[in-house]
């Protein structure tokens, strides 16, 4: 459904995204994840039709990105949630989604059946002939994912769509995404929230600038090496490292006082290595095992 | 470039300019207070001496007829402004600009919404004014002065071309402004050479004749399509999404 192919894009002389080469599939919800500044709504806007591309190439379903002929049927078919909602705080709720629907050439009979369908299904029926600038934040960004979904498109943009809102309304969001997912729409979605991308993504990338991974969440946290051990010390020394460094063939990582290691198997090895680390003279405060979550895989990639 | 879609963004740009009591306040408030005030004070003026002479009388009716042109000068600026950096303010560029629309007819619908309700409100003002003029002076002059040529040429041509230079220099504007209050108030020195021109005539430099409103006419022409131009290079998607901003 969406293809980049090195992917490009200069501000002046500076690189905004660089190379960027990926695939989503349809029905595909791809998540985005970077620091600020990484390009995320840099690429957003290319794929929108919003901002030109300085290299590479990219398609959205049979149409080519950055050509002119294909602009407009691409901005048909997508829709875009932004980062900020940007509605017409003096237009009611009905009248802001009426009006899109309106360019987006809905007839009124689809138009005034998907306000309803959507508002209803996003709790703001009630709502619709308030003026959108008295609704709350969280239902400012119902409202705003609404008016991308009114002339039902294919490909849904999503630029930090939770960003800002309670705990109560990101859940809020994040269900209806889910809900979204079940109808087979192709979702792009750019966000900060790890939790969030994990649970709603089937794939994700991290960006800076350039592509630096990508995988489903599962894939990813695998690329870390599955399960290891934290053994928490008073102090860790040369000696203790070298100690536990004999008895196992795994990557052993030292933070602060702590020695983080890829056991393999826990049963057989942790006997060894405290024996080892008692031996040594090291002095154990704890023993932890985890599970490297998708914050270890940002946090690690984007350093 | 399809109209239907230009007038569904002036529509709705006319929607909420009707909302916002401060932009219809400023667009109404001139043409009532020249529409009514400027008839009192050809009423009212020089009574002690036996009020204006019948000599004098249609030099100052032509000059207070220019008072429109000032008016179609300036009143576009406060939707324009409000139109274009309201929108820049409130964020709501990035998904509209999102829509299959194309930047001309953002454009052009952005314009009508800013020129139809000055042009509405100078016309309902020229009328009062005229009315209010024929009933004031008519015993003086001993004939109805208005309607007549030189209003002709001011409102059906002068008018509406002055306020298409105040939308397009607006635009402009509105692409450097970050708030709509700066933006009005660089918008308001569209009226500079109006103003000029109606003072020349005051000082009796320059007749507002006929010819003379159709030389007005055509430099005011030739302005709007320089304007027109930059306004068109300055008013591109990308350019208002990362400047703009």
């Amino acid at each position: 459904m969406i293809d980049a192919r090195n992917l490009t894009k200069k501000f002046d002389e500076v690189n905004a995204v660089e190379g960027l080469t990926f695939h989503i599939d349809e029905g595909e919800v791809f998540g985005f994840l970077g620091p600020n500044g990484a390009g995320k709504t840099t690429t957003v806007r290319m794929l929108c039709c919003l901002i030109s591309k300085t290299g590479g190439e990219a398609r959205i379903a049979d149409y080519e990105v950055g050509n002119a002929a294909d602009s407009l049927k691409i901005r048909k078919m997508i829709g875009l949630v932004p980062d900020n909602v940007g509605l017409y705080d003096k237009l009611s709720t009905f009248e802001n989604l009426d009006f899109y629907g309106k360019l987006y050439e809905c007839t009124e009979k689809l138009r005034k059946k998907n306000i309803e369908h959507f508002l209803k299904m996003l709790g703001l029926w009630e709502k619709k002939d308030v003026a959108a600038g008295t609704l709350s934040k969280g239902m400012k960004q119902k409202l705003a994912i609404a008016r991308a979904l009114i002339h039902e498109p294919k490909v849904l943009f999503m630029d930090e769509p939770t960003a800002n809102l309670d705990p109560e309304a990101s859940k809020a969001v994040r269900d209806f995404i889910l809900e979204l997912k079940k109808e087979n729409r192709t979702i792009f979605l750019n966000t900060h929230n790890l939790d969030e991308a994990q649970r709603i993504c089937d794939r994700i990338g991290i960006l800076k600038t350039r592509l630096l991974t990508i995988g489903t969440p599962q894939q990813l946290k695998e690329s870390l090496g599955g399960v290891k051990t934290e053994i928490q010390l008073v102090q860790v020394n040369d000696a203790i490292v070298s100690a536990v460094k004999k008895v196992t063939t795994h990557k052993v990582e030292i933070s602060d006082n702590k020695l983080i290691i890829d056991v393999g198997n826990i049963d057989t090895a942790i006997p060894t290595i405290i024996e080892a680390i008692v031996s040594a003279g090291g002095r154990i405060q704890s023993v932890t095992e985890f599970t490297p979550t998708l914050e270890d895989v940002y946090l690690k990639t984007v350093k | 470039m399809r109209l239907s879609k230009a007038w569904i963004i002036a529509a709705k740009d006319l929607r909420i300019f009707w909302r916002n009591k401060t932009v219809l306040r400023s667009v109404i408030l001139f043409p009532l207070i020249v529409s009514i005030g400027l008839p009192l004070v050809v009423h009212f003026g020089g009574r002690q001496h036996g009020g204006i002479s019948p000599s004098v009388l249609p030099r100052v009716l032509d000059a207070f007829s220019f008072f429109f042109i000032i008016g179609a000068a300036y009143l576009p600026t406060a939707i324009a402004s409000y139109s274009l950096v309201g929108e820049k303010v409130e964020k709501s560029l990035e998904p509209l600009l999102a829509t299959p629309i194309t930047d001309g007819e953002l454009l052009l619908g952005k314009s009508i919404a800013a020129f139809l309700p000055p042009i509405v409100a100078i016309y309902i003002g020229a009328g009062v004014f005229m009315a209010l003029i024929n009933q004031f002076t008519h015993q003086t002059l001993g004939y109805s002065y208005f309607p007549n040529w030189t209003m002709g040429i001011i409102l059906l041509l002068v008018a509406p071309l002055s306020a298409i230079l105040s939308v397009q220099a607006s635009v402009i504007i509105s692409a450097r402004a970050s708030d709509v209050r700066s933006a009005q108030l660089l918008g308001g020195l569209t009226i500079l050479p109006f103003a000029a021109i109606y003072v020349a005539s005051e000082i009796g430099s320059v007749s507002l004749n006929a010819n003379n409103l159709f030389i007005i006419s055509a430099v005011i022409v030739l302005v709007d399509v320089i304007l027109f131009f930059t306004s068109t290079k300055t008013f591109q998607r990308e350019e208002i999404l990362t400047k703009w901003t």
